[in-house]
């Protein structure tokens, strides 16, 4: 245990063995990792998460607001923030898309929280109660300009709950925020979740300024990435803006201010990358192809995995925890090893293409792509499998 | 005698007026003076009106003016 | 005084807007006879004789010129987004009930993109105080017609007049329930004073609204003189009229402006209903909000 961590607050563990989907595991999630506020906009498949939370926090002490939309939330969870809590939203993809503007602000002021998308079919409306995987890239770039976030995807309840306290963990060690990617069916699915006794949960508790007011530089790293904060009201006189800051928080439009800013905000989650992205891998060694998939598709390719294997063919699995930062070391290790990548989303190529990008022609990247609406059907990964361990390496 | 005596913190002036226009005693005008930047401060033409009101500390937007009451007796003794 | 250069002369004591600004970031951006700046020493001085704790004072701005305001004063300061002081100020609010909280920003910033937060924030009764200078423009980004900009006003997007109505701001606030609704204008320093210590003394969303001139944008394009010509016509033109029905409060271009304080009411704010829901449903197992402190 890294001294910087601490125990979770026992009034917000609900130690036990549930039978709950993901929605709920997810909210038992935050409230585990100390989430006091969430302020949402219903939307479907997402909405059972606040929901839970609404009927929840106040036995725990803490506040749920349903603002007027999605714009609204995402930055009332900010103020929040600010104030001292730990906070978090709840969308799907029209509310996803709403609230990017926010995202890059939480990036911009280093506000720790947590965005959950349990996404849907789309574009636009889409597929209101069925499943995609297609807010990936939307996850990483859906705001403007240069910035850095961490993703995490869950492909069961479990992780649901265990990985939504990893996202606070993380949302508060790099003051970043987190986009906790789900989809409608690990959001849906109903299973096991173990939720362990408090004392065996490890929160990170937030990177708080033990510096005076005279010595407080609110975006001063002191030579290391992330720097401390502090709450409104504790005299610190602080101020946070989206414009590009100098270490004062004061607005300084110039380009070196720019370029040593925004090259932190990035270096800070790239330099750790190694650290934050978490994979499940399966037989890689000796592997000709590995099916590299997330969340639910994880499950479906599992099918086809076991069954390629069943008729010979050596193939591996990566299971990507951490979307983003992407994995790119581990890919490119990979590359030199294998013939190729089999990649299945519920998109039409998304990841798919980091992962090529990663692979840098050393092996070969197929698609095996879905539009969303409903998952894989196995046989058609395993074709891609089967084509993948025919082909000849570049 | 003034009960009040103004200041005036000339490089921020950007020469509004508002302070020469609303004081109710008249104590300013604009001088023809430049601060760095070009603009005309104002200056005291009657101090000795100055009731230390600070209204044209109110009114001005470039916090370049404000007023401080003066205790009976000491500008005397200045 | 000759055509010389003066850059100095010896001052006495100490401008009290001083004590809510950060002097490090002076001058400011705000153009020449432009009124943010005056509105900033009400606010001060509202601040100073309210003996309001500094310390537990947060202010919180969108973006506009107006929305600079919170990056020139010595408070815990949030410039937000475009439109959303509202909401973040809600989170900052509910979060640590015990801050005071100020939303400071421009007509089109609270109005306009930020419209749907404005009224529903009144509807709650989140306990905020809401300065609005409406300079009946976007100005930062030029001049365009706001959602306040009086009918037949030349901006740059309506460059032949504009024919939208306008917003009567009061008007709104008050229909969606605010419990504290004034109007004055940037000549009224004293009275805007005096009323934005009073909201501090209300629970609840109090709105006062500031007019203000944009000479730059505004005023300019409107052949309406500079902010000295302005202000002149402010007090000129302004009728106090304290408790006026707001729907008889609306802005023309250089009519007649009716100021003062509209409406002063008691309901329960948001966090009072909240928690007199919880323990009237949850009894023994609704659990106090304790402080957020982090773990
Ligand atoms: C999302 C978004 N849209 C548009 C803008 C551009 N913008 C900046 S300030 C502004 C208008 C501000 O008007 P107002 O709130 O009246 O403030 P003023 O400048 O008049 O004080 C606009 C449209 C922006 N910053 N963000
Ligand atoms: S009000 Fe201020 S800016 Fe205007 S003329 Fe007077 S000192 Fe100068
Ligand atoms: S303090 Fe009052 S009387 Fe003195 S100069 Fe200012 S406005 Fe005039
Ligand atoms: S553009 Fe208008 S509102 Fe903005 S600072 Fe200049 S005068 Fe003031
Ligand atoms: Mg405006």
């Amino acid at each position: 245990m890294k001294a910087d961590h601490c125990k979770a607050d026992p009034r917000g563990v609900l130690t036990g063995t549930h039978f709950i989907d993901g929605d709920h595991a997810c909210c038992e999630g935050a409230l585990a990792a100390g989430a006091r506020f969430a302020a949402g906009y219903p939307i479907t498949p997402s909405t059972e998460v606040v929901e839970r939370f609404a009927s929840r926090v106040p036995t725990v002490g803490g506040t749920f607001i349903q603002m007027e939309d999605e714009l609204a939330a995402s930055i009332t969870l900010q103020g929040a923030v600010w104030g001292g809590a730990k906070a978090f939203t709840v969308t799907s993809g029209p509310g996803f898309s709403l609230m990017m503007e926010h995202i890059g602000y939480a990036a911009m002021t280093e506000t720790p929280c947590v965005f959950v998308d349990v996404q849907r079919g789309g574009p636009s409306t889409g597929l209101p109660t069925l499943p995609a995987q297609a807010d990936m890239m939307q996850a990483r770039w859906g705001s403007h300009g240069d910035y850095e976030i961490i993703a995490l995807c869950p492909n069961s309840p479990q992780e649901c709950f265990d990985l939504t306290i990893k996202a606070f963990n993380f949302a508060e060690e790099f003051r970043v925020p987190v986009m906790f990617m789900m989809d409608e069916v690990v959001g849906h699915m109903t299973e096991k979740v173990v939720i362990p006794p408090a004392d065996q949960i490890e929160v990170f508790p937030r990177k708080h300024t033990h510096k005076s007011v005279e010595d407080y530089l609110p975006y001063g790293t002191n030579g290391g990435q992330v720097p401390e904060m502090a709450h409104a009201g504790e005299g610190y006189n602080f101020h946070v803006t989206g414009l590009t800051h100098d270490e004062r928080g004061y607005p300084n439009m110039t380009p070196p201010v720019q370029d040593k800013l925004v090259r932190r905000l990035q270096n800070k989650i790239r330099a750790a990358a190694d650290r934050i992205s978490l994979f499940e891998e399966e037989q890689l060694e000796g592997a000709d192809v590995v099916v590299v998939s997330y969340g639910i598709t994880s499950r479906v390719a599992q099918r086809a995995i076991e069954a390629a294997r069943k008729s010979g063919l050596r193939v591996g699995k990566l299971r990507l925890i951490t979307a983003w930062p992407f994995p790119e070391k581990k890919i490119r290790e990979l590359a030199a090893k294998v013939k190729s990548f089999v990649v299945p989303e519920l998109n039409l190529g998304q990841m798919v293409r980091e992962v090529e990008r990663a692979a840098a022609g050393k092996a070969r990247t197929f698609a095996v792509s879905h539009a969303g609406g409903g998952v894989h059907r196995p046989e058609d990964i395993l074709k891609v499998i089967v084509e993948a361990s025919r082909c000849q390496t570049a | 005698m003034a009960e009040g005596r103004v200041s005036i913190v000339v490089e921020h002036c950007k020469a509004c007026g508002f302070c020469v226009e609303f004081c109710p005693t008249h104590v300013l005008e604009l001088s023809s003076a430049f601060n760095s930047k070009g603009y005309h401060p104002p200056h005291a033409v009657h101090p000795e009106r100055c009731s230390g009101c600070d209204l044209c500390g109110m009114y001005c937007p470039d916090f370049a003016i404000y007023a401080t009451k003066v205790a009976p007796g000491k500008e005397r003794d200045k | 005084m000759s055509d010389s250069l003066i850059t100095d002369i010896v001052n006495a004591g100490v401008n009290p807007v001083d004590q809510i600004l950060r002097t490090d970031r002076m001058p400011h951006i705000w153009c020449p006879g432009c009124c943010i700046g005056t509105t900033v020493n009400s606010f001060a001085r509202a601040l100073i004789d309210s003996k309001i704790d500094l310390g537990s004072l947060a202010l919180v701005s969108g973006i506009g010129c107006t929305g600079r305001v919170a990056g020139y004063v010595k408070l815990d300061s949030f410039h937000t987004t475009h439109g959303r002081a509202i909401p973040f100020a809600t989170g900052l609010k509910l979060a640590n009930p015990k801050l005071n909280v100020v939303v400071y920003s421009g007509d089109g910033d609270l109005s306009a993109i930020g419209g749907n937060h404005l009224i529903h924030a009144a509807r709650r009764n989140i306990d905020l105080k809401v300065i609005c200078v409406n300079n009946l423009i976007y100005a930062m980004t030029g001049g365009q017609t706001a959602p306040t900009t009086p009918g037949h006003s030349i901006t740059s997007t309506n460059p032949y007049g504009t024919f939208e109505p306008s917003f009567n701001l009061p008007h709104l606030v008050e229909a969606a329930g605010a419990v504290y609704v004034a109007r004055w204008t940037t000549f009224h320093v004293r009275q805007l004073a005096r009323s934005i210590s009073e909201a501090f003394q209300k629970k609840g969303f109090s709105f006062i609204e500031v007019i203000s001139p944009c000479p730059t944008l505004y005023q300019r394009r409107n052949k309406l003189g500079d902010g000295l010509d302005t202000m002149k016509y402010y007090k000129e033109k302004s009728k106090v009229r304290h408790g006026a029905p707001t729907g008889e409060v609306g802005l023309t271009m250089t009519g007649e402006i009716i100021v003062g304080k509209f409406v002063d009411r008691d309901r329960p704010d948001y966090q009072t209903m909240m928690r007199s829901q919880y323990c009237e449903s949850l009894g023994e197992k609704f659990v106090e909000q304790e402080e957020m402190v982090c773990s």
